[in-house]
């Protein structure tokens, strides 16, 4: 099958969208498929073979972040393009709500075409007024893919319509065959993410800290991720920091050691998740996870049954569950066995399998994917050179 | 008599809405095709998926009482008309769910010579239906909101095309087929 996929974002900034299309794309290709990605890209010599560039992205505010996107005249042109000279069975482009280049992928084409969206957010002011702009475009996608039933839904009230739920995939074996490094073992809980970013909840976990050490002294935090340190530490007792340990920005291959290693993985994020791709990770790595009882964790943990949740920004419970964990061995060992089977779910084999179907479902007997045709201007129908 | 620049202005609009209209009706011409094709895609994995089941039904694979059910539901929904359709394959999305209500069926006939075979195409037969009936239903949907537009329905943009119907079945798997917290 011949697979264009089309990626939004930056491909030089790393980001949960990008690091899916990576993987997603090479699994195919080891399958034998030919996947061509079309994504923005400021270096082209760094790209791996089957990314083309389709030109610079710009930082714009965007819905409250500033976003790196690709527009206007000159990013459409290469969208063109890219159709013409890709000749593909299939185009899957990702986030075909966001200002960038999958809208424009699902403007200019016309045939097979299918999207998977990733986030929740909110309905913002601006894809309402913007509908009926997106509404013919979004028209044309036969399939619509969810990563999570929580994105199903954000997606089903905001554009109606119905998705089918495949979940995003992980290298499982990657984190399962992982060694555990003896620097992190013996008492640790684990945490990975941005320190700074409130969002993913370090402030409760510090906050829950000193009655987990008044319980058990002996356990030691580990914090892998950027951020400033001092600053998020300034309201700790000495004794308490002492207790923690700062990893920096680990490589993949560290932090699969590292969940491989600890003792607990706790994942305290208080909003803004719609899948929870670390908690699969963790999984992988048979942690056993505690995690706030967001809607995405909780589908993610399979309702409990894979990990433990606490209620979001909990401290006192968070405290309480890690405590009664650490000091049931017996319990953790369940969680460690229950994670490994559940995580079979979100494995590669699993997900491109379902991922092919869609793909295997939508372009059977169809046409392949070409320039719509109202959308090819007049230079090109009186066969002058594309711009 | 109102000064010519009226005259032009009134052009004008008519061509405008007159493109508007052409734009709309083409539209509505590409959803009522991605029905088409949505339509085909989903009888291509129904007749799929009963095939499957009656290839599993005379295999031998099965007990006979199973064997019968499966047989009896899979050759309705390949035989009944398009009035019947949604309850047959209803009704063959039943059996396979009495038939594989058990882990130890599964297991069995996986061990089974020929079994793991049947088995993971029945597991993709069944995965499919549910994924083919959404992309299809979502069509209609799509379909639907642009020709309850006042205008598409004054002006009759949609032409003598019958107003779509979604295609409603039950269609929920095996759960001994399917993988935990798996899609639909």
């Amino acid at each position: 099958m011949k697979i264009g996929i089309v990626c939004p974002y930056d491909w030089d900034v790393p980001g949960g969208v990008q690091f899916h299309i990576r993987d997603l794309a090479e699994h195919l290709i080891e399958l034998g498929h030919e996947v061509s990605v079309l994504a923005p890209a400021d270096d082209e010599s760094g790209l791996p073979p089957y990314v083309v560039s389709a030109g610079r992205a710009v930082a714009v505010p965007y819905n409250g972040s500033v976003a790196r996107l690709s527009f206007g005249i000159l990013s459409a042109a290469r969208v063109r393009r890219w159709l013409h000279d890709g000749d593909f069975d299939i185009l899957h482009v990702h986030e075909p709500t966001s200002p960038s280049l999958s809208i424009l992928a699902a403007w200019s084409a016309t045939g097979p075409m299918v999207a998977t969206f990733h986030t929740s957010n909110p309905r913002s002011r601006a894809m309402i007024a913007a509908s009926p702009i997106l509404q013919p475009g979004l028209e044309k996608i036969r399939a619509r893919i969810a990563v999570s039933e929580y994105a199903r839904r954000t997606l089903v009230e905001h554009l109606g319509g119905d998705a089918v739920v495949i979940p995003n995939g992980v290298d499982v074996s990657f984190f399962a065959d992982a060694a555990p490094d003896p620097r992190w073992s013996g008492g640790t809980i684990g945490f990975i993410g941005r320190i700074n970013e409130p969002r993913k909840g370090l402030p409760t976990l510090l906050a829950a800290l000193p009655a987990i050490l008044a319980a058990r002294p002996d356990v030691r935090l580990l914090v892998a991720g950027k951020g400033d340190q001092e600053e998020a530490v300034a309201g700790l007792a000495p004794e308490v920091r002492a207790r923690i340990e700062f990893l920096g920005m680990v490589t993949d291959e560290e932090k699969a050691r590292l969940l491989r290693s600890v003792d607990l993985y706790v994942a305290p994020n208080t909003g803004g998740e719609s899948f929870g791709i670390i908690l699969v990770e963790a999984m992988s790595a048979a942690a056993p996870v505690l995690a706030s009882d967001l809607d995405a964790f909780a589908q993610v943990l399979d309702g409990g049954r894979a990990g433990e949740l606490f209620p979001v920004e909990d401290a006192d419970a968070l405290a309480e569950a890690a405590i009664r964990l650490l000091g049931d061995p017996q319990r953790l060992a369940e969680l460690r066995v229950a994670a490994s089977r559940h995580v079979q779910r979100f494995d590669w084999k699993t997900v491109g399998a379902d991922i092919l179907a869609v793909y295997e479902t939508v372009a059977d007997g169809a046409a392949g994917v070409r320039e719509d045709e109202q959308r090819i201007s007049w230079r090109e129908r009186l066969g002058l050179p594309r711009p | 008599m109102p000064p010519v620049t009226t005259w032009i202005w009134a052009a004008v609009a008519v061509v405008l809405f007159a493109v508007y209209l052409s734009w709309t009706a083409g539209r509505l011409d590409r959803l009522h095709a991605r029905i088409d094709a949505a339509r085909a895609g989903l009888d291509a994995q129904l007749l799929r998926r009963a095939s499957v089941a009656q290839e599993l039904a005379t295999s031998t694979l099965l007990d006979p009482a199973a064997s019968i059910l499966l047989y009896q539901a899979s050759h309705a929904a390949r035989q009944a008309d398009e009035e019947q359709r949604e309850v047959a394959e209803s009704e063959l999305s039943q059996a396979l769910r009495a038939v594989f209500a058990a882990p130890e069926q599964v297991e069995e006939l996986r061990a089974a010579p020929g079994g793991e075979e049947a088995l993971s195409d029945l597991t993709s037969a069944v995965r499919r239906v549910p994924m083919a009936r959404r992309f299809h239903n979502d069509a209609v949907r799509a379909a639907r909101a642009v020709r309850l537009h006042r205008l598409v329905r004054y002006f009759r943009l949609a032409g003598k095309a019958p107003f779509p119907l979604a295609f409603e079945m039950d269609d929920e798997p095996p759960a001994a087929l399917n993988p935990q917290g798996s899609p639909v």
